[in-house]
């Protein structure tokens, strides 16, 4: 079995609107699917969620204050799996909650 | 999961009053719109965290140290914190050395006591008030206002938005009113938790479980001001004790269908006796002092409700109530329900007296557009003038808003048509 790192972005929707029945439903929905994936032994790392705070450091030693406001999607957390092959990988990421606001999931390998 | 919370969604609700109080309070009411956005921000961040790594041991511990790091984030990038609030914390309250946001029980206690105060306020407009008592003190999303209100999300953003802007050019800060002042004060808080109380209780929505949340949101309120001292007056315990009353009659006035059963229709069995207990326990507790304010008549009027026997001595007592409930507090309601209570007060007199009493103090009071009082009209002149009775029972139930309410008016121009044919034979 090969190791994926399964990366999220989300756009940055609007919380302010997300009512606390919502905010239950969230919760739900990514508990489910990580089962899905813990269940059939396919979790290495549940990995992190990120914080949308944070700082970019650029080549001359410019930090800004992250460019959070003007991209459409935003690198919200990581999680890593391990499958047979890149395609196995894939099928464990549907079903992933970042989908459902319009996000997406990257599957990617990882070198060990 | 802790104990005290029986749902997430429960937690996000009591936790959303909590920290939005607990930031307002330290950086000033007029960030309040900042600090929704943060506690917000992190119970999405909760959500999806708790998601994939499952619920922390202490998740209210976790949402605080969240919100603390995002709070001094916040207000530290956007320069507001030296530039406005060192500056304004530091002339204020200088023994307050920590930018730290202080989550402790007590603090939470006082902050949302401070808020209850500050959104309870008579300059905003009572439709508003409910709206954003809604929001900051209950933690409820914003579609769910909407849903309660029967209008849009949009209506509901607009609303709060003026609401809270009326806020800040009243210059509303977030303290605790001299004590000399609190019993006025507490007159708009608990007027506004009445309201709360009554928008779930009559509310136009036909969502059950929603209107069950606004009356023990309402309750909840209430007991609130009775853990502190200073709040715990009679008219606070007077108000709990009508809620409690009214409240136990929630799973009786309602059919499987979702809709309502009127009081003399109800069955009795069905009331809460749980609740109507603890209305008297409150109400015991009303009776300490001076004051006799309306929620203390009110208060009576529905424990004599809670009595199921239909005695005149239950009428009487009733009727004395409404009278002085009238002079304390002249509404239309009141008089129309006072009337009610004559006639089922002298409803034994010979010759239908009562009932002609009460249909004559019933005509003065001319409430043209209420159908309750065409209600009362066709009540009154069944078997007087059945007629009459007909033709105002037809205009209530033109008048009428709900389905439940229309069938039963047009169940009693049945009845009123089958006690014609048989007195007729």
């Amino acid at each position: 079995m090969k190791e994926f790192m399964f990366i999220f972005r989300q756009p940055s929707y609007d919380h302010s609107k997300v009512s606390p029945t919502e905010m239950q439903a969230i919760t739900k929905k990514w508990t489910d699917w990580r089962e899905s994936i813990t269940s059939r032994g396919h979790l290495v790392n549940h990995g992190s969620r990120l914080s949308l705070e944070g700082k970019v450091l650029k080549a001359g030693g410019v930090v800004t204050d992250g460019p959070f406001v003007e991209i459409r999607e935003m690198l919200g957390g990581f999680m890593v799996v391990k499958a047979e092959s890149l395609e196995d990988a894939t099928t464990l990421a549907h079903g992933c909650p970042a989908l459902d606001v319009n996000g997406s999931v990257e599957i990617r390998p990882l070198y060990v | 999961m802790e104990k005290e919370y029986e749902s997430l969604k429960e937690l996000f609700q009591r936790e959303f009053s909590k920290m939005v109080a607990v930031i307002s309070k330290r950086f000033g009411l007029q960030h309040i719109e900042t600090a929704e956005d943060i506690v917000s921000e992190t119970f999405l961040l909760a959500a999806e965290t708790w998601g994939l790594k499952g619920i922390p041991e202490n998740p209210a511990a976790w949402l605080y140290t969240v919100a603390r790091q995002k709070t001094l984030y916040h207000f530290r990038r956007n320069k507001i914190f030296e530039e406005k609030i060192v500056p304004a914390i530091h002339s204020e309250e200088k023994d307050n050395e920590t930018d730290e946001l202080n989550f402790s029980r007590q603090n939470i206690r006082d902050s949302q006591l401070q808020m209850i105060f500050a959104i309870c306020n008579p300059a905003i407009a009572s439709e508003a008030q409910i709206g954003l008592a809604l929001r900051i003190l209950c933690g409820f999303g914003i579609d769910e206002i909407a849903e309660a209100f029967l209008t849009s999300k949009d209506t509901v953003n607009k609303r709060l938005f003026r609401a809270k802007e009326k806020l800040r050019t009243e210059k509303v800060t977030m303290e605790m009113p001299p004590e000399n002042e609190i019993p006025g004060r507490l007159d708009n808080v608990l007027h506004t938790i009445y309201l709360l109380f009554s928008e779930g209780y009559y509310s136009s929505t036909q969502n059950q479980i929603l209107r069950k949340d606004l009356c023990l949101e309402a309750l909840r309120l209430g007991v609130m001001l009775t853990e502190y001292e200073k709040t715990n007056l009679p008219k606070t315990n007077a108000l709990l004790a009508l809620m409690c009353f009214h409240s136990s009659r929630f799973h009786a006035r309602e059919t499987d269908k979702g809709s309502m059963i009127l009081y003399d229709q109800q069955n009795k069995e069905l009331w809460d006796i749980e609740l109507i207990n603890q209305g008297l326990y409150f109400l015991n507790l009303s009776e300490q002092g001076e004051e006799v304010s309306s929620y203390h008549l009110e208060a009576r009027i529905a424990y004599w409700h809670c009595t199921s026997e239909d005695t005149k001595e239950k009428w009487e007592n009733i009727l004395y109530l409404y009278d002085q409930l009238l002079s304390v507090n002249y509404s239309p309601s009141v008089a129309l329900n006072r009337v009610f209570a004559l006639y089922k007060a002298n409803v034994d007199l010979p010759d239908k007296m009562g009932q002609k009493m009460a249909l004559a103090e019933a005509e003065k009071l001319n409430l043209g557009n209420n159908h309750f009082y065409f209600l009362l009209l066709g009540e009154l002149y069944k078997n007087i003038d059945n007629e009459k009775a007909k033709y105002n029972l037809q205009k209530a139930f033109s008048m009428a808003r709900t389905q439940a309410e229309k069938q039963g008016i047009s169940e009693k121009i049945d009845s009123l048509q089958k006690t014609g044919i048989s007195t007729n034979f």
